[in-house]
């Protein structure tokens, strides 16, 4: 019988009601022109500076990934394929551009129709600057692209950091013209303060998944409270829910209690979920009591369980920081390889699954080479699966299923039957990740 | 005599480009021992800085249907193009054995994952992936490419290289000069397709991404002086500019077919290196900041380049305008997400103008052309008889 996995505390309610109360915002926006909205993806989002305009964020891929998760995304995508959208394009892109196109909103309520800005804050994710130059031409909305060098060494540079800060504060400058406010570098600062608190709070919630039971599923869990993360994480209300999300996964870590009432498995989750059958893939882990301990879909937004702060000592900077270096999907696969190893070593995994999402190449393509490197060059268990993240078109459930039961009792059996742990070969170590 | 010898020297360069032994480059690397090459994967890279260095640039593009894919398949699996895997079995069977190094560039997700992980499979060898900037907009992106540049130079120099602004200079002017006369052949083909026709034109041009730029430069001489003298007759064919296929290449039988079914290909977007820049680089002052600033401002609009004070539906509104196009095919790679999404907005540039327009895919390995060909002749009797 299938155990059913999902944990409801105080904290799930709690992100609901902020979620509820963003999409508020943004239909009193698109009702009355304030407050002033700016389009811009998650990964390496700089919220703190539109926060300094008091400017409220839209996220495109949060929109989409609502939809999917209500089973309401198939209609948008074949609007936009009506168009002229590919198959193979990024559905996340489809489903969004559908929804502009009829009209449809994840929650019913309004979205402002004309962002005051489309910002597309490029970070490693080529379909992106596609995705918002198709957004910004179809609304009329005016576009600006922060161009952020992608991770291609160990560290970044001082002139890929200087290329970003003046960006940042070009950036500035559009905004003062567009909202007709003048900048406050205290309120800019105060936002990068609140934004370094959400994420200490955020990165004590990661490490309290090392212990065994994890009081939370890292994959699962991970992505309800990511919502306010985006949106919430410079302001005092983030500050709060992470408060209060900390606390009460630490009274359930005292008391001993894990997801499940055993944890039989922990697993490295790799890539997004397919959220169009998110509770049936969450069910197919929770019938083998397995935990994500850590999953690289929760670094999208930052990277902050290896150190990370936005610093108010030095804030253009380290919002530049934040875009170029501490979120996954600008840094380049051989260090996403060293993350998860450091997951596997540090979380203490059983496991990895990789999902290949069609959708986001950034993610999934190459993903065969991390499977090899994970099986073959350090023998650890891996299982690959391939579905979609938006599409439900995409979902083969029976095989998915056959594929996690057969990787379990896999695991299973090597779990009770141990043979001598092969040591990393030669060169496993990649790239070097910031200490915690 | 001249129809002949030309005609032959076609089917040399097309030899050239299907042979995956790099004979071009093997010849260099003898007659210049201890030099070295470094493959580019497409689009753009900044050959004169590899050539200033001593070294030999030289344009990747897969496989085409010539290699079985038996390894590549496994890394890269389902929905993702066609030359990222063939690129990636070239390496595992040993075909980039003449290549010390390895240049890729920030034109897709695809791409940019394939360096790195031909990085972990291949430790051997430099492989380093340049950030090309996509916000031209900004003023601080031509400093930050010309660091870029700077820093690019440093690994050659660590590799062995031997780098100096002179050399550099020299080297943009050899290259401004090969794309002088590539874009006289473009011109010559637009006005006169009968004298060069565009598979002709494009094993010309492309050989130029496989052979060193100073024999490149004595080809496209040879083929500008001669083609004008050719006795090819004028054909009543439908002007069409091509679209799509910047990155992974149509195998030459699609090219071919799109002209016996009726059509002058009089622009496309074939293989851009060897005709990147709209004008000269200019080689005085400091180079390196001249070829970032080349990049950013006099480049051609292309599917991989985002460029938001232009955009590139504009850009191709303005060939099919100055190619006196009669209608747009949009040639596209199975999988290309970039040229998938510049559909859509030139599709409806193109529907704004009037043109009428065809949509085609195609992969590197295709060989069975028949169901291509039929819809270009549809497409092409729709029009002549409308």
């Amino acid at each position: 019988m299938a155990e059913k996995s999902e944990y409801r505390g105080n904290i799930h309610q709690r992100q609901k009601q902020l979620m509820l109360d963003w999409y508020a915002r943004l239909e009193q926006a698109a009702e009355g022109g304030e407050p002033k909205t700016c389009s811009l993806m998650v990964s390496g989002n700089c919220v703190e500076l539109l926060e300094a305009f008091g400017i409220v964020p839209i996220y495109p891929e949060v929109n989409a990934l609502q939809l999917a998760i209500r089973h309401q995304s198939l209609d948008p995508i074949l609007a936009a394929e009506e168009m002229g959208y590919a198959a193979d394009n990024c559905a996340y892109v489809k489903a969004d551009i559908g929804c502009l196109l009829k009209g449809i909103t994840p929650t019913g309520t309004r979205l402002p129709e004309k962002p005051t800005l489309v910002l597309c804050n490029f970070v490693g994710c080529n379909t992106y600057l596609k995705w918002f130059e198709h957004v910004a031409k179809f609304t009329g909305a005016p576009l600006y692209v922060i161009d952020v060098p992608f991770l291609r060494t160990a560290e970044p540079s001082k002139e890929d950091v200087a290329y970003v800060v003046k960006q940042l504060q070009e950036l500035v400058a559009l905004l003062e013209k567009l909202t007709g406010r003048k900048f406050d570098p205290d309120r800019f600062r105060h936002a990068v303060e609140c934004s370094a608190r959400s994420e200490e709070l955020w990165s004590r919630i990661k490490h309290l998944a090392k212990v065994t039971p994890s009081p939370f599923d890292a994959y699962f869990d991970a992505i309800t409270l990511m919502g306010p993360l985006y949106v919430y994480r410079a302001t005092q209300e983030g500050v709060d829910f992470f408060a209060q999300a900390l606390a009460e996964l630490e009274a359930k870590r005292f008391a001993g209690e894990g997801i499940y009432e055993r944890e039989r498995f922990r697993l490295v989750m790799e890539g997004p979920p397919p959220y169009p059958y998110f509770r049936t893939f969450r069910d197919m882990f929770a019938k083998w009591q397995a935990t994500a301990v850590a999953s690289t879909y929760s670094t999208v937004g930052g990277l902050w369980e290896f150190g990370f702060r936005h610093d108010p000592a030095q804030p253009f900077e380290s919002v530049a920081m934040h875009m170029i270096a501490q979120n996954v999907t600008n840094r380049n696969m051989l260090q996403r390889y060293d993350q998860m190893q450091r997951y596997m070593e540090e979380w203490k995994a059983d496991g990895v699954i990789i999902h290949f999402v069609k959708s986001c190449r950034l993610f999934s393509a190459g993903q065969g080479d991390m499977r090899d490197y994970f099986s073959k060059q350090l023998g650890v268990p891996t299982l690959y699966i391939e579905s979609d993240l938006e599409d439900p078109r995409y979902f083969a459930e029976a095989q998915t299923r056959n594929r996690i039961d057969a990787f379990f009792e896999a695991l299973e059996h090597s779990k009770a039957h141990p043979r001598a742990k092969a040591e990393p070969k030669k060169g496993a170590q990649l790239c070097v990740l910031p200490q915690a | 005599m001249l129809d002949l010898e030309i005609e032959r020297t076609f089917d040399r360069y097309r030899d050239l480009l299907e042979d995956l032994s790099f004979p071009a480059v093997r010849r260099w690397k003898e007659a210049n021992p201890g030099r070295k090459a470094v493959g580019f994967f497409p689009v753009y890279a900044p050959v004169e800085i590899l050539h200033a260095a001593g070294m030999l640039p030289v344009g990747l593009a897969g496989a085409g249907d010539r290699l079985d894919i038996q390894h590549a398949d496994a890394r890269f699996g389902s929905f993702i193009c066609s030359i990222i895997k063939t690129t990636l079995e070239m390496g595992m069977t040993g075909h980039l054995e003449p290549f010390e190094g390895l240049l890729f560039s920030s034109i897709c997700d695809s791409a940019r994952n394939l360096a790195f992980v031909m990085k972990r499979n291949f430790p051997q060898k430099y492989i380093d992936f340049l950030h090309l900037p996509h916000n031209p907009s900004s003023p601080a992106s031509v400093e930050f490419l010309a660091a870029e540049y700077r820093r690019l130079i440093g690994e050659l120099t660590t590799i062995g290289g031997d780098f100096n602004d002179d050399k550099l200079r020299a080297s943009i002017a050899l290259f401004n000069r090969q794309r002088e006369l590539v874009r006289r052949l473009y011109a010559l083909r637009a006005a006169s397709p009968h004298l060069l026709r565009a598979w002709e034109c494009y094993v010309v041009v492309r050989a130029g991404n496989v052979m060193p730029v100073e024999e490149h430069i004595a080809l496209l001489e040879q083929v500008a002086a001669s083609a004008p003298r050719r006795g090819a007759k004028k054909r009543d064919s439908l002007r069409v500019v091509v679209e799509g296929a910047f990155c992974e290449q149509p195998p030459l039988e699609v090219i071919r077919l799109i002209e016996e079914a009726g059509c002058d290909i009089v622009e496309d977007d074939f293989a851009l290196a060897p005709r990147w820049f709209t004008e000269d680089v200019p080689s005085a002052g400091d180079p390196v900041l001249a070829l970032a600033e080349a990049y950013v401002n006099r480049s051609v609009y292309s599917s991989v380049r985002h460029d938001f004070r232009k955009p590139r539906w504009l850009g191709l509104a303005e060939k099919t305008k100055v190619s006196r196009a009669d209608a747009v095919i949009f040639l596209m790679a199975k999988f290309c997400e970039p040229a998938y999404f510049d559909y859509v907005p030139f599709k409806q540039q193109v529907e704004l103008m009037g043109l009428p327009h065809l949509a085609l895919e195609y992969e590197e390995k295709l060989f069975t052309f028949e169901r291509l060909r039929t819809e270009v002749e549809t497409f092409v009797e729709s029009l002549v008889f409308d």
